[in-house]
C-alpha cells in the first residue's frame, strides 16, 4: 500500500522500528481484528489498536456503558452512559484514528453467530467476562482455525496466552471445562482495578501487533501471568496441547461451537 | 528434596504426591486448578498417585474470568 504523508507522519514511530517497517506497518493497515467484549480488557486493546491503524476492527457487545464500568472501561467517557458500548468505542477509535474501519456488533455472542462473526477476521481478541463465552471463543477459533489472544483478570492479577492453530495448546487443553456457576469469582463479585486490565488489554494488543506484522514471538505454548501487589511476572511453559483435547485433540468430540447454561444469564448483566 | 514452584525453589518431603502439595500449598479450590509437572498436565485423578521427583517442576494454573463488564 502507499502510504499519504499523513499516514508517514502518524505511523512514523513504528515506521522507524527495524521489526515493523514500512512492510509492517502496511500488514497492520490491512490487517482484521475482532475484539469480542468492549470492556476492562476490549478498551485499551481497541485504543492501542485502532491508534496502530488496524485497517478493521471489530467490535462485539451488546451491553450499554454503566457508571460501574468507567472506573476501568477507558474508551467510554461519562457523557457517553447508557449508550451501546459498541457506539461509544466505535466513536472513540473513529476519533483517535479515521483512517480505521470499526465493525460494531451489538449482540451476544452465541454458539449460532460465532463462526459467521469470526470469518472475516485474522486475528481475535477474548474479551469477555465470563468462562462460558471464554470456551465458546476458543472451540470456535480452533474449528476455524483462528488465532486468538486469551486473557483474564481478577483483583490485583491478569493472565493471557495466545492461540495458533498448530502451535502449542489451545485454552481447553489448559483448563478442560468451565467451572461450575459461582466456583470461581468474578470481577463483579470481588472486584478488580482498573489499571490491572490497562496492563493485560494492552498486553493483548501487543500479541495481535505482533500476529500481524510476524515480529517477535507470541504468547503461544505459554501463560504469562502478573501479580500487581507483588510487581510479580511470570511465564509459565505450557505443555503441548492434550492428544485427548475435546476441541483440538486426534479426536476431537467438540466439532462446532457450543453453548453453557451460565452464558446468556451471565452475558445479560 | 526440592523442588520448582512457579519459579520458587521449595522443599518438601521425600514420596510427596501432587494432591499432598496441593494442601501444603494451600491452593485454594484445587479442583479448579489444572496442575503441571515438567511440561506435563497431571490429571485430576492421577493427583494421589503421582509422587514427586527431585528437581521436579511443578505449576498450577488457574481459571481467571474477569473482561471485564
Ligand atoms: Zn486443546
Amino acid at each position: 500500500m502507499n502510504f499519504t504523508n499523513d499516514q508517514l507522519a502518524r505511523y512514523s514511530r513504528h515506521i522507524i522500528l527495524t521489526e515493523i517497517g514500512v512492510k509492517g506497518q502496511a500488514r497492520i493497515n490491512e490487517g482484521r481484528v475482532l475484539i469480542i467484549g468492549a470492556g476492562g480488557l476490549g478498551a485499551p486493546v481497541a485504543l492501542y489498536l485502532a491508534a496502530a491503524g488496524v485497517g478493521t476492527i471489530g467490535m462485539a457487545d451488546a451491553d450499554e456503558v454503566d457508571l460501574s464500568n468507567l472506573q476501568r472501561q477507558v474508551i467510554h467517557t461519562t457523557a457517553d452512559l447508557g449508550k451501546a458500548k459498541v457506539e461509544s468505542a466505535a466513536e472513540t477509535m473513529k476519533a483517535i484514528n479515521p483512517d480505521v474501519t470499526v465493525k460494531t456488533y451489538r449482540s451476544f455472542i452465541y454458539s449460532g453467530n460465532i463462526l459467521d462473526i469470526i470469518k472475516d477476521y485474522d486475528f481475535i481478541i477474548d474479551g469477555t467476562d465470563n468462562f462460558p463465552a471464554k470456551f465458546l471463543i476458543n472451540d470456535a477459533c480452533v474449528i476455524a482455525r483462528k488465532p486468538f489472544s486469551h486473557a483474564g483478570i481478577l483483583r490485583f492479577n491478569g493472565q493471557l496466552m495466545t492461540y495458533v492453530p498448530g502451535a502449542g495448546p489451545c485454552y481447553r487443553c489448559v483448563f478442560r471445562e468451565p467451572p461450575p456457576k459461582d466456583a470461581v469469582p468474578t470481577c463483579r463479585q470481588a472486584g478488580v482495578i482498573g489499571a490491572v486490565a490497562g496492563v493485560i488489554g494492552s498486553l493483548q494488543a501487543m500479541e495481535a501487533v505482533k500476529f500481524l506484522t510476524g515480529a517477535g514471538d507470541l504468547l503461544t505454548g505459554s501463560l504469562l501471568t502478573y501479580d500487581a501487589l507483588k510487581n510479580d511476572w511470570h511465564k509459565v511453559r505450557l505443555p503441548p496441547r492434550r492428544a485427548d483435547c475435546a476441541v483440538c485433540g486426534a479426536k476431537p468430540t467438540i466439532l462446532e461451537p457450543v453453548d453453557y447454561e451460565q452464558a446468556v444469564c451471565d452475558l445479560k448483566h | 528434596m526440592h523442588i520448582t514452584i512457579a519459579d520458587r525453589k521449595s522443599e518438601i518431603a521425600d514420596g510427596t504426591t501432587v494432591a499432598q502439595l496441593l494442601e501444603i500449598e494451600k491452593v485454594e479450590m484445587p479442583l479448579y486448578v489444572t496442575v503441571s509437572v515438567n511440561d506435563e498436565f497431571i490429571a485430576t485423578d492421577a493427583r494421589e498417585t503421582t509422587v514427586l521427583k527431585d528437581g521436579d517442576h511443578v505449576e498450577f494454573l488457574y481459571f481467571m474470568g474477569g473482561g471485564c463488564r
